[in-house]
């Protein structure tokens, strides 16, 4: 499983505007390289990346080879009830991971 | 036989051609000499690949500019990696909100770089990522709202050729 | 750069020019007080991505490190953490003070080749490769520990020779390009080099992440590529040689303090 660092604080007020920080391990290879000896490196990106709070899709993005190794995406959302919001990534040769994190909302 | 010293005739003045460039602008040039010629060699995409782009994106709908603000720096240290910040003006709510948010560029070897679906649960239209920027370029960030208008903010960024490299290229 | 000091000093008068020559032709170190981190020169967006932990790369290693450190490994089946039990405490400052003198085999060890020595010594486990993702991860999360310490080379008598070779490789001009460390990073740091400021060139960030690799990576990895740069062949990874220049720098960089894992362009 691919490594990924996730920040939502743990605690929030009702209707409170949180931000969501992401950070996964990929190295989001372009497929625009080539190696020493000229041949191209095939891609090798992560393509999708969805959030879900309390099961419910909040934001999805679609990534290509442009984004940055190791992808980092923030966004908000509004805190609405004490649940699990939930993360999946999805790319090229069968990528998958998943994180979640839970939220208590006062 | 001509044809091979015609060739290797011009392989070397190439060669001399960059060692000139080496002695005239010093250390300097000689360090960044390989990165110049990598950051052309894969910048493949054009201002019409990107108009191509952002007509998939909105359609026979027109782009205007405004509501949207795009935050990069003016000046990129390295190209692998450029922080971008897209922030609309909208109320976020069910009625009137940002439905997506896409990111097009003009000269990487493709103009998409990233393509958000959000709603009224995001409270703002608030998003940050990095990317890559293969040369000095324009970029340009389209919103996609409720009531099926788009809006847009550009920015220039130069991008800086690094003097390291990882390898002799 | 260098014409220009050279022309003034023929310029000087004879009888001065006898005495000063001398002192000019050794290089002068960097005064303490000016001597700074790389960190400063960087541009706003990366000192943002170093300062939040959270949207640093080079996290995403050191918790991997973290990982390691509690797993048990090699056939005495034990982990980092059953010896030196919560890195927090036991590692606090350890990388400040690498290279370290190794007795067993008479020469000074970096902070990897230090955990492959306990890899193999103590886990009886396959030493990790060098530059490899795991012993990146473990020196990232030992180095961490060290974060704010400041630089402290240890005053050992036996890495003297070690130190005095690591500054004469410092000052000697090598590759095609016939330069010396030196020459930049002594007589012209600040100024530019392309796109880039030309660092002081301090070790007290690694391993970091560099965007040109797009990955963390060592500062044997950041010396190979300086050598390349000078069209210079580099030494193999773990050769004596780098591990004097390691050295030195951290030497030179005594007092700055430690950021691991730091970020660079």
């Amino acid at each position: 499983m691919a490594r990924a660092l996730i920040n939502v604080p743990a605690k929030a007020k009702r209707g409170e505007v949180i931000t969501i920080k992401t950070l996964i391990s990929h190295v989001m290879e372009s497929g625009f390289r080539h190696n020493q000896i000229g041949v191209r490196i095939p891609r090798d990106i992560i393509t999708s990346f969805t959030c879900t709070y309390n099961g419910e899709e909040i934001f999805q993005a679609d990534l290509h080879p442009a984004i940055t190794a190791n992808p980092f995406i923030a966004f908000t959302t509004i805190a609405t009830e004490s649940g699990t919001i939930a993360f999946t990534w999805r790319g090229d040769n069968g990528f998958s991971a998943a994180e979640s994190v839970n939220i208590t909302v006062e | 036989m001509t044809d091979k010293r015609t060739e290797n005739l011009a392989t070397r003045r190439d060669v001399l051609a960059s060692a000139g460039s080496l002695v005239g602008g010093g250390l300097v040039s000689g360090l960044g000499l390989a990165t110049i010629s990598v950051a052309h060699a894969q910048a493949q995409s054009t201002p019409a690949a990107m108009a191509l782009a952002i007509h998939k994106i909105a359609g026979e709908a027109t782009v205007k500019p405004g509501k949207v603000k795009l935050d990069m720096p003016p000046l990129s240290e390295n190209g692998n990696s450029v922080s971008l910040t897209v922030t609309v003006d909208s109320p976020m709510t069910p009625a009137n909100h940002v439905k997506a948010i896409h990111v097009v560029t003009e000269k990487n070897p493709q103009p998409y770089v990233i393509s958000v679906r959000l709603g009224p649960r995001a409270g703002q239209a608030n998003i940050s990522t990095r990317m890559r920027l293969s040369d000095t370029q324009i970029v340009v960030a389209i919103a996609e709202l409720s009531d099926g208008s788009f809006w847009s903010d550009t920015r220039t960024v130069i991008v800086t050729l690094g003097a390291c490299l990882e390898e002799l290229i | 750069m260098n014409a220009v000091r050279k022309r003034a000093r023929w310029l000087a008068p004879a009888a001065v020019l006898l005495a000063l020559a001398a002192v000019i032709s050794a290089r002068a170190e960097i005064p303490l007080a000016e001597r700074r981190s790389g960190y400063a020169d960087l541009a706003p967006d990366t000192k943002a991505m170093q300062d939040d932990d959270t949207s640093n790369p080079g996290m995403l290693a050191v918790l991997d490190g973290e990982a390691l450190w509690k797993t048990k490994a090699g056939n005495a089946g034990r982990a980092c953490a059953d010896c030196h039990a919560d890195a927090r405490v036991s590692m606090k400052g350890v990388a400040a003070r690498y290279p370290a003198f190794e007795p067993t085999l008479s020469r000074p060890v970096n902070l990897e080749q230090r955990i492959n020595i306990c890899r193999t010594e103590r886990q009886q486990a396959q030493p990790f490769a060098s530059e490899s993702k795991d012993l990146l991860a473990l020196t990232a999360f030992v180095g961490m520990q060290s974060r704010g310490q400041p630089i402290a080379p240890p005053a050992d008598e036996r890495l003297r020779p070690f130190l005095d070779a690591g500054r004469e490789a410092f000052s000697r001009r090598l590759g095609q390009f016939n330069l010396s460390c030196g020459q930049c990073h002594d007589d012209n740091w600040g100024k530019r080099l392309i796109g880039n400021i030309i660092p002081q060139a301090h070790p007290n960030g690694y391993p970091l992440y560099r965007l040109e690799w797009q990955s963390i990576g060592s500062l044997q990895r950041r010396l190979r590529n300086c050598m390349i740069g000078l069209r210079a062949e580099p030494y193999e990874y773990g050769a004596p040689e780098y591990v004097s220049l390691e050295l030195y720098l951290m030497w030179r960089a005594r007092g700055l303090p430690a950021e691991t894992p730091a970020v660079r362009p």
